[in-house]
């Protein structure tokens, strides 16, 4: 065949099953602007008068602002938490190496290979015993621990690409461990621990087993807002629309930014 | 502290690998102290559950009848495999397993090739197509329960009837597959995303020698594009098998395990017994079982990684 042609198809094709897999989001975030009405439709229309009280409705119903300071709280914290735990070890491990390290790693890698079910049944009697059922500081503590496995091989991947040499010239000329942190380390880990935090938001903002089963009306995140729109009552599409746009919305714009980290992170740098 | 380490310049590790344990005490203590935290916190983390499950799997325990926990033996365990919805819960995850990763890897590669050379607004169709990976799975759930697979105003029964075929209750009649299809959807960009990382280390010149030598599109695929992807492949389909094997959110919002038990996986019957049922004993025992199961998946994950790390 012509190559013209060739690249003609590919292109049609490459567009059609993108926008196949597209399709489901796009929809629910034109429903969002649609009326309750408009969403039902059949068939449904593609022009319409956008309308914002989806949005406004759905803030009145259920508090979406609540639940969305929820989940900033707990996958902010989290993250920031496990950076402060994450980073000393994978400093350590990158540069004092011993015989040891590699054990560890492997280890804290199958700390992540536990399922979740698994942990259920005491977590939630631990949580109950200390009151911390339904409170944002069970979840965080759970997101940090759930993540920190990931989070110490991302940083210690990204450590281990700096030169010894560097380190071992700035020890040469007097430096403190502080200074050689501050002036040597940080700018060139600085790369690293921003990708390390971002798939950590990433993470912790879509988590949904935990905050399921641990959280409720106080101290639910967006993932538990969206799942108690299950119910089948009442017409209430472009609500449910308007509220999965503002839970998906910021971390899918986000996700568009850190993919190549989240390839590695995800993968435990074994692709890269 | 740190300036008693200043007048000895720390060894570095990469070339001489044991030399933090020949220095002098204060450079030995260093590197523990900042790994203490995190050894210890995931130490805490994995042993605390694991002993209290094993020690609740033994004994009878219902959150709804407190009093005496009477020791048991494995009659917890006994129970719970001969619960009629295990069967049915074991074959379920694994078919959901099964079909995920076979729909995610082929999809994945296919469109990964497809992506792969430039053509018009290549960088948006990447954008696009990874999108679904990054919705949260309860807001995945919702927008297929309702938006495409409502049997009357659902996108899907729309497209039936426009082809003249009567729509179908997805969720009633196909419980297992609908879940399938929702978990698919958030799996294949990520399968893809993979495969696209790694099909750009893929050497060219050897792809357009092997066309100049007369090997068509196939053989090319089969010879050299495949074993290049073998590893990403390997890394995808265990990665998918640790968080496939706990499928739970997608079934909590949408079917509820049912109906009866025809989309109920390990991961939900467990947490039926704990949180429907309140026995703590018999969902303990499940919990044991469930990390049996991932365990063998992660043994292979673990070794596969562990040769990547002495490269």
């Amino acid at each position: 065949m012509h190559p013209r042609w060739m690249l003609a198809l590919r292109t049609v094709a490459a567009w059609f099953f993108t926008l196949l897999l597209f399709f489901p989001l796009g929809w629910l975030a034109l429903t969002a602007f649609k009326t309750e009405l408009q969403a039902i439709e059949v068939p449904p229309h593609w022009l319409f008068t956008p309308t914002l009280e989806n949005f406004v409705e759905v803030q009145r119903r259920s508090d979406v602002l609540l639940f969305a300071q929820n989940s900033l709280i707990t996958s902010v914290v989290s993250t920031v938490l496990g950076l402060m735990i994450a980073a000393p070890a994978a400093y350590s491990m990158a540069f004092f190496r011993t015989r040891h390290t590699r054990d560890l790693l492997m280890w804290m890698l199958s700390t992540k290979m536990m399922p979740a079910v698994g942990a259920l049944v005491p977590v939630y009697v631990l949580a109950q015993t200390a009151g911390l059922l339904d409170s944002l500081t069970a979840l965080i503590i759970v997101f940090t621990l759930s993540n920190l496995p990931i989070m110490v091989w991302m940083l210690y991947s990204s450590l281990r690409d700096i030169p010894g040499e560097i380190l071992e010239a700035a020890r040469m000329d007097g430096a403190t461990l502080w200074t050689e942190c501050r002036h040597v380390v940080m700018p060139l880990a600085l790369g690293g621990l921003a990708s390390t935090g971002l798939l950590c938001l990433v993470l912790s903002w879509n988590e949904a087993f935990w905050s399921l089963n641990l959280s409720s009306a106080r101290s639910g995140t967006l993932a538990t807002m969206i799942a108690s729109y299950s119910s089948p009552e009442g017409l209430f599409w472009a609500k449910l629309s308007a509220a999965s746009l503002v839970a998906i919305a910021p971390i899918v714009a986000f996700g568009w930014f850190s993919q190549k980290q989240l390839v590695q992170g995800l993968t435990f740098g074994a692709v890269k | 502290m740190h300036k008693t380490l200043t007048p000895t310049p720390l060894p570095l590790m990469r070339e001489k690998e044991q030399a933090a344990d020949a220095g002098p005490r204060s450079v030995r203590l260093l590197p523990r102290i900042l790994l203490a935290p995190a050894v210890l916190s995931l130490l805490v983390w994995m042993l605390v559950p694991l002993v209290m499950t094993i020690y609740f799997s033994l004994v009878r325990y219902n959150l709804m009848q407190p009093g005496e926990r009477e020791f048991i033996g494995l009659d917890n365990i006994a129970y719970f495999v001969s619960d009629p919805d295990f069967g049915p819960a074991v074959a379920h995850t694994l078919q959901l397993l099964c079909a995920v990763i076979a729909i995610t890897v082929v999809g994945g590669v296919a469109l990964a090739l497809l992506v792969n050379d430039p053509f018009p607004g290549r960088g948006i169709v990447r954008v696009l197509l990874i999108s679904p990976f990054f919705v949260m799975p309860t807001a995945n759930a919702l927008l297929w329960k309702h938006m495409m697979m409502n049997p009357i105003y659902g996108v899907l029964a729309q497209v039936w009837q426009w082809f003249g075929a009567t729509p179908v209750d997805w969720l009633t009649d196909h419980p297992l597959f609908s879940v399938i299809v929702m978990v698919s959807w958030q799996w294949l960009p990520f399968a893809c995303l993979i495969f696209i990382t790694s099909l750009q280390s893929l050497d060219r010149e050897q792809l357009e020698a092997a066309r100049m030598d007369g090997a068509n599109a196939l053989q090319r695929f089969r010879y050299l594009t495949l074993p290049h992807l073998g590893r990403s492949i390997a890394v995808v389909v265990m990665i998918e098998m640790i968080f496939l094997l706990s499928v739970f959110a997608e079934i909590f919002t949408t079917t509820g395990g049912g109906p009866g038990n025809e989309s109920t996986n390990v991961a939900f019957l467990i947490f039926k017994q704990a949180l429907m049922n309140f026995d703590v004993g018999v969902a303990s025992a499940g919990a044991l079982f469930a990390v049996v199961l991932a365990n063998i998946a992660a043994a292979f994950l673990i070794r596969l990684i562990g040769k990547n790390l002495d490269k």
